[in-house]
C-alpha cells in the first residue's frame, strides 16, 4: 500500500494560502509598474466616429493612452475576429475604445472620464433569432453573415427511431448566461526588457497557446514571450483564450514604457470577461415500452455575442451528452452558434455539458415517467457499459455508470438529517405527485441524474500532450517541472504525489514547478479535466525516467543488477523478489545522486516525460471520433422542499457519485465534486447574469447569487474506483463533473415533489410558481 | 486633496500613515501597509474576501472608509498568531481540504476566527451562518465548515 498515492494528503500551497503569503495577480508589484483602465463602448452597437484622447492626455500623472490606431494589424481571437482596441465600429457594450496607463488607479479612472467618444448607434440584435432573421444588421460585415458555425451530426436512422417508439416526449429549452464568477477578478500585469521581449503576469490556463495567440495579437514572435501564472484565484474555464485586457495591458506598457497592471473590477468581469453562453435548445426523445432508447433529436441555437470565443466550440461536448453516456440507436444533433451584439461568451467548468446534461436527463425522466419506469432503473437499462464503443466513436474503457447510479439510488431512502417541516413527507416519496400530504405547502422530492466527460484528456487541439521534467538534487530533494498549471484544483499536489510514489520519496520532498513559460516544457493547457489524467502520466514517465537513472549509480555502488532496486522511504533498496533482501542492504537517495553527480564523467539526473493520449480530432464533417483516452462517469440525486405558497426549492441533501478510475487524493477528489455541485446548484437555482439590451443587469454578488455556506445542502461524495488502465495508477479525471448533473437532478427532484417540469434554469421562485399555476390552470 | 493623517493599531503594533481621504482600510492594508493577505474580490462588501476584524469585530474592509477607524485596533490574517505559525483554523483548513484557489481564505480565516472568539464550540448551523458572507467557488464549503468545526472542538 502507497503512503502517499491515495492518501488524503493536504494541497502542498495550502499553509501558504491559509496565511495571506500567496502572491496573486493583484499582488504583483514591479518597479515603475502603472495601472491601466479601459474605456468601454456606451453602445451596443454604433459606428465610432470621433475618440478624443486630448484632454485626458494632459491629466498629470497619465502615461500612456492607446486608441484603435495603435492596435496591431493582426485580428485574433478563437474566430480571428478581435482587435485590442475597437476603432470603426464597436459590436458590444464591453467593446474597449480606449485605454490608458497612469501612476495611479484613480488618475486612470479619471483620464477615461475625459476621453470624448462621439457614436453613430446603428442597429442591434439581442438574440440569436434576431440575428439570423432576414436583415438583421451584420455584427462583422466583412464575414456577409451572422452564423459563425454550424454543427450536424448523426448517427443511426431517426425515422427508424421515430417509427420504434411506444412513447415520445418533447420540450424547449432556455438556458442563461453564468458567470465563472472566480473569486479573483481577471488580471495581468506586462513587462518589457530592454530587449523588446514581454513578460506577462497572468491567470491564464493556456500560457503556451497564450505566448503563440499575443504573438499574433502583438505582431511579435512567440520566443520573445514569457508568460508567468501567478497564484490563481479560480478560473473555471476563463482563461481559456486570450482576451482583449491581455494585448491592452502588453500595448499600454509598450507605450509607457514602464510595466502595466490591468486589474478588472467585479463589475468589469461581469461585463468583460467571458460568460457561458445562453442557448435555446428543442428535444425530442423517444423509448420503447420495455425501456429502451429509440432515437434523441436535439436542436440548439447558442448566442455566442460579438466576438467568437471557445464557447463557440461547446456543442462538441453537448453533442456527446446527447449521443453517448447511454445507448441511443438513432441521434440527431445540431447546433447553430450566432453573433449578436451582446457579450462575449466562452467556456464556464463543463464546457457544455451541464447545458447538455441538464435538458439530456430531465428528457430521461420524463421518459421514465412517461414508461412508468423507476428513473434509475430506466437509466441502468441503457447506460453505457465497459469496453463499449459508442456510435459517435468514443472508446469506453473503464465505466463506473452503473456502480454509481446504484451507490446514490442507495441513499434515497435515508433521511436527511435536516428537520422534516412540520407536514411534509418523510422517506421516499412517489415518483408522480401529489402523493404528500395535502394540507402542506412544503412538498419533498428526489430526483437522479448521471453524467458522462471526458476523463483521459480531451483533443480539441492538435496535441493534447503534456511534458516534464524530473530533477533530483545532492540532498534527495525532488524538483517535479511540468506544463501544467495548478489553478487551485490541486493538480501540483497530486501530480507530486504521483512523483513521489514512483520515487520513494515523502511528498513535503517535492517542489513543483508550473508557472513559467521558460521554464516549464509544453502542456496544452488547464481544461477539460486533463490535468491528472495526461500531467499525470508525463509526470509519471518522467518520475520513472529520472529512477532508471539513479537505479543505474546505485546499482553500481551496491554491486547488484537495476532490476535488483526499489526506492522507499528516501532510500534505494536491494530486494529479494517483493521483499527487501536480507541482510538488508541500502542507500540514500541523496547518496546516490551524489555519486551519479561527483563521479568522473557524472550526470545530471533529469528525467524527461512527454504524455500524448492515443485519441484523435474528431473528423470535421462527421464530428465522431475518440476525443479522450478514456471517460469519466457520475450520477446524483437531489432531495428537495418545493414551497408551493411561495416557489422557493430548497435542496435538503445531494448524494454524488463518481467515477474518478482511481483517487490518488481522495480528499482532492471529494473537493472537486463538492466545489462542483456549489457551481451546479447555482446554475440550478440562483445563478444567471441578466442581459437586457446587451447590458448586464447584475454585475455583482448581491443580484447575481452564488450559493453560501447557508444554501448548501447536506453533501455526500462517494467515490467508485474503477481502476483505468490508461490512467497514472488507474485515474481519470473529474474535475467537471461535480456540477454537471445537479441541474436536473434538481429539477427532476422538483417534479417528483410538485409535478411540474422546468425547462429554464435557474429554477427560480419566480419561475416555479409559474410553472405551478399553470399546472393548476390545466 | 489634502491628505489625512490616519492611526492606527495594525497586528498590535501602533501605524501612521499619510492618506488620501477617500481610502479605504482595504487600500491602506494593502497599499500603505504592504499587507496583502486580504483580498480584494469585489470592492463592495459582498464576496468577503477581505474580511479583517476591527476591534475584534469582522468587517470587509474594503467598505470601511480608512478615516473611520481612527485610533482603532486592526486584526489580519498575517497578524492571528505571533510568529506566523498556523492558527488552529488554518491548520484545520490545511488538513481538511478546505483550500483550493486560496482566495478566498484569508477572508474565511478571519471570519472563523471572529466566530470562535464568539461561540468557542459552534454547531455546525452557527458556523453556516458565521461564514454566509465569505464567498467561496471553489470547494463547496464542506470542507471549510468541517474544518472550523474541528478547529472548534479542538479549543
Amino acid at each position: 500500500m502507497s503512503t502517499v498515492v491515495g492518501q488524503r494528503l493536504a494541497k502542498l500551497d495550502a499553509p501558504d494560502k491559509a496565511t495571506g503569503r500567496t502572491v496573486y495577480g493583484h499582488d504583483v508589484r514591479l518597479p515603475g509598474m502603472l495601472h491601466g483602465r479601459i474605456l468601454y463602448s456606451r453602445h451596443p452597437h454604433a459606428r465610432v466616429l470621433r475618440v478624443d484622447v486630448s484632454r485626458a492626455l494632459k491629466l498629470p500623472g497619465v502615461k500612456a493612452i492607446l486608441t484603435a490606431a495603435d492596435n496591431p494589424s493582426a485580428k485574433f481571437g478563437y474566430g480571428k475576429d478581435n482587435t485590442p482596441l475597437k476603432g470603426e465600429v464597436v459590436r458590444s457594450r464591453r467593446d474597449e475604445v480606449a485605454a490608458v496607463a497612469a501612476i495611479d488607479a484613480d488618475i486612470a479612472e479619471e483620464a477615461l472620464g475625459l476621453i470624448e467618444v462621439d457614436y453613430e448607434p446603428l442597429p442591434a440584435v439581442f438574440s440569436a433569432q434576431a440575428s439570423l432573421q432576414a436583415g438583421a444588421p451584420l455584427i462583422h460585415e466583412e464575414q456577409g453573415s451572422n452564423l459563425f458555425k454550424q454543427y450536424r451530426y448523426s448517427h443511426g436512422d431517426l425515422e427508424i427511431g421515430q417509427r420504434e417508439s411506444d412513447v415520445t416526449v418533447e420540450a424547449d429549452f432556455e438556458l442563461p448566461y453564468v458567470a465563472h464568477a472566480a473569486m479573483e477578478p481577471s488580471v495581468v500585469v506586462a513587462a518589457f526588457d530592454q530587449r523588446g521581449h514581454l513578460t506577462l503576469y497572468s491567470t491564464t490556463q493556456i500560457p503556451f497557446l497564450l505566448q503563440r495567440d499575443l504573438a499574433e495579437a502583438l505582431g511579435m514572435e512567440g520566443s520573445e514571450i514569457r508568460v508567468i501564472q501567478t497564484a490563481i484565484g479560480g478560473a473555471f474555464g476563463r482563461g481559456l483564450d486570450i482576451y482583449p485586457f491581455e494585448p491592452i495591458a502588453a500595448l499600454l506598457a509598450r507605450k509607457a514604457g514602464r510595466p502595466v497592471r490591468v486589474s478588472f473590477s467585479r463589475s468589469e468581469e461581469f461585463l468583460a470577461a467571458p460568460l457561458r453562453q445562453p442557448a435555446q435548445v428543442h428535444v425530442r426523445a423517444g423509448a420503447r415500452r420495455d425501456g429502451a432508447l429509440t432515437f434523441r433529436d436535439v436542436s440548439a441555437l447558442l448566442d455566442i455575442g460579438a466576438y467568437v470565443s471557445w464557447g463557440s466550440v461547446t456543442p462538441l461536448v453537448m453533442m456527446e451528452t446527447t449521443a453517448s453516456l447511454y445507448r441511443v440507436p438513432h441521434v440527431r444533433f445540431s447546433a447553430d452558434c450566432v453573433y449578436t451584439n451582446n457579450p462575449i461568451t466562452g467556456a464556464v467548468r463543463g464546457y457544455g455539458n451541464p447545458q447538455s446534461t441538464f435538458f439530456i436527463e430531465t428528457m430521461m425522466d420524463r421518459l421514465a415517467v412517461a414508461l412508468r419506469l423507476d428513473p434509475v432503473e430506466f437509466r441502468l437499462r441503457n447506460a453505457n457499459r465497459p469496453n463499449e464503443d459508442t456510435p459517435q466513436g468514443l472508446k469506453i474503457t473503464s465505466c463506473g455508470l452503473k456502480e454509481c447510479l446504484e451507490a446514490v439510488a442507495a441513499r434515497a431512502d435515508v433521511e436527511s438529517e435536516g428537520t422534516r417541516a412540520p407536514g411534509s413527507q418523510g422517506g421516499r416519496p412517489g415518483l408522480v405527485a401529489g402523493l404528500q400530504a395535502p394540507s402542506s405547502h412544503l412538498k419533498r422530492g428526489i430526483g437522479f441524474a448521471s453524467t458522462l466527460n471526458v476523463g483521459g484528456g480531451a483533443r480539441i487541439y492538435r496535441s493534447d500532450g503534456c511534458g516534464a521534467t524530473v530533477k533530483v538534487d545532492d540532498f534527495g530533494h525532488v524538483s517535479l517541472i511540468t506544463g501544467s498549471t495548478e489553478i487551485g484544483q490541486g493538480s501540483e499536489t497530486v501530480l507530486a504525489q504521483i512523483v513521489a510514489d514512483v520515487l520513494g520519496v515523502s511528498l513535503q520532498d517535492i517542489n513543483v514547478l508550473n508557472s513559467d513559460t521558460d521554464i516549464k516544457p509544453w502542456d496544452v493547457g488547464v481544461h477539460a479535466s486533463r490535468t491528472t489524467f495526461i500531467a499525470g502520466n508525463a509526470a509519471q514517465l518522467a518520475a520513472l525516467d529520472a529512477r532508471t537513472q539513479i537505479f543505474e549509480t546505485a546499482a553500481e555502488m551496491m554491486r547488484v543488477t537495476p532490476d535488483k532496486l526499489a526506492a522507499r522511504n528516501g532510500h534505494i533498496v536491494v530486494m529479494d523478489g517483493e521483499l527487501p533482501a536480507t541482510p538488508a542492504r541500502s542507500i540514500e537517495l541523496s547518496k546516490a545522486a551524489r555519486a551519479r553527480h561527483f563521479r568522473e564523467g557524472g550526470q545530471v539526473i533529469s528525467g524527461e516525460g512527454w504524455y500524448d493520449p492515443p485519441t484523435r480530432l474528431v473528423d470535421k464533417e462527421t464530428y465522431k471520433g475518440n476525443i479522450s483516452a478514456t471517460y469519466g462517469f457520475g450520477a446524483q440525486m437531489a432531495e428537495v422542499e418545493v414551497d408551493t405558497e411561495t416557489g422557493r426549492v430548497r435542496v435538503l441533501r445531494l448524494v454524488c457519485a463518481n467515477d474518478v478510475g482511481r483517487a490518488i487524493n481522495p480528499m482532492a477528489v471529494e473537493g472537486q465534486i463538492e466545489g462542483g455541485t456549489q457551481m451546479g446548484l447555482g446554475y440550478a437555482l440562483t445563478e444567471e447574469v441578466i442581459v437586457k439590451d446587451g447590458r448586464v443587469l447584475n454585475p455583482d454578488f448581491l443580484d447575481y447569487r452564488l450559493f453560501t455556506t447557508a444554501d448548501m445542502p447536506e453533501l455526500e461524495t462517494i467515490i467508485i474506483e474503477t481502476d483505468e488502465l490508461l490512467g497514472p495508477f488507474g485515474a481519470k479525471g473529474v474535475g467537471e463533473m461535480g456540477g454537471t448533473p445537479t441541474a436536473a437532478a434538481v429539477a427532476n427532484a422538483i417534479y417528483d415533489a410538485v409535478g411540474v417540469r422546468l425547462t429554464t434554469v435557474p429554477m427560480t421562485p419566480e419561475r416555479v410558481l409559474q410553472a405551478l399555476d399553470q399546472k393548476a390552470a390545466h | 486633496m489634502p491628505k489625512y493623517h490616519l492611526t492606527l493599531t495594525v497586528n498590535g503594533e501602533p501605524r501612521e500613515v499619510l492618506i488620501d481621504p477617500r481610502r479605504t482600510l482595504l487600500d491602506v492594508l494593502r497599499n500603505s501597509l504592504d499587507l496583502r493577505g486580504a483580498h480584494r474580490g469585489c470592492d463592495s462588501g459582498d464576496c468577503g474576501a477581505c474580511t479583517v476584524l476591527l476591534n475584534g469585530r469582522p468587517i470587509t474592509a474594503c467598505m470601511a472608509l480608512a478615516a473611520d477607524c481612527e485610533g482603532m485596533a486592526v486584526l489580519t490574517v498575517e497578524g492571528i498568531t505571533p510568529n506566523g505559525s498556523l492558527h488552529p483554523v488554518q491548520r484545520a483548513l490545511v488538513d481538511k481540504g478546505g483550500i483550493q484557489c486560496g482566495f478566498c481564505t484569508p477572508g474565511m480565516v478571519m471570519a472563523a476566527v471572529a466566530l470562535l472568539n464568539d461561540r468557542p464550540c459552534p454547531t455546525a448551523e452557527d458556523v453556516r451562518e458565521g461564514l454566509a458572507g465569505n464567498l467561496c467557488r471553489c470547494t463547496g464549503y464542506k470542507k471549510i465548515v468541517d474544518a472550523v468545526l474541528s478547529a472548534g472542538a479542538e479549543r
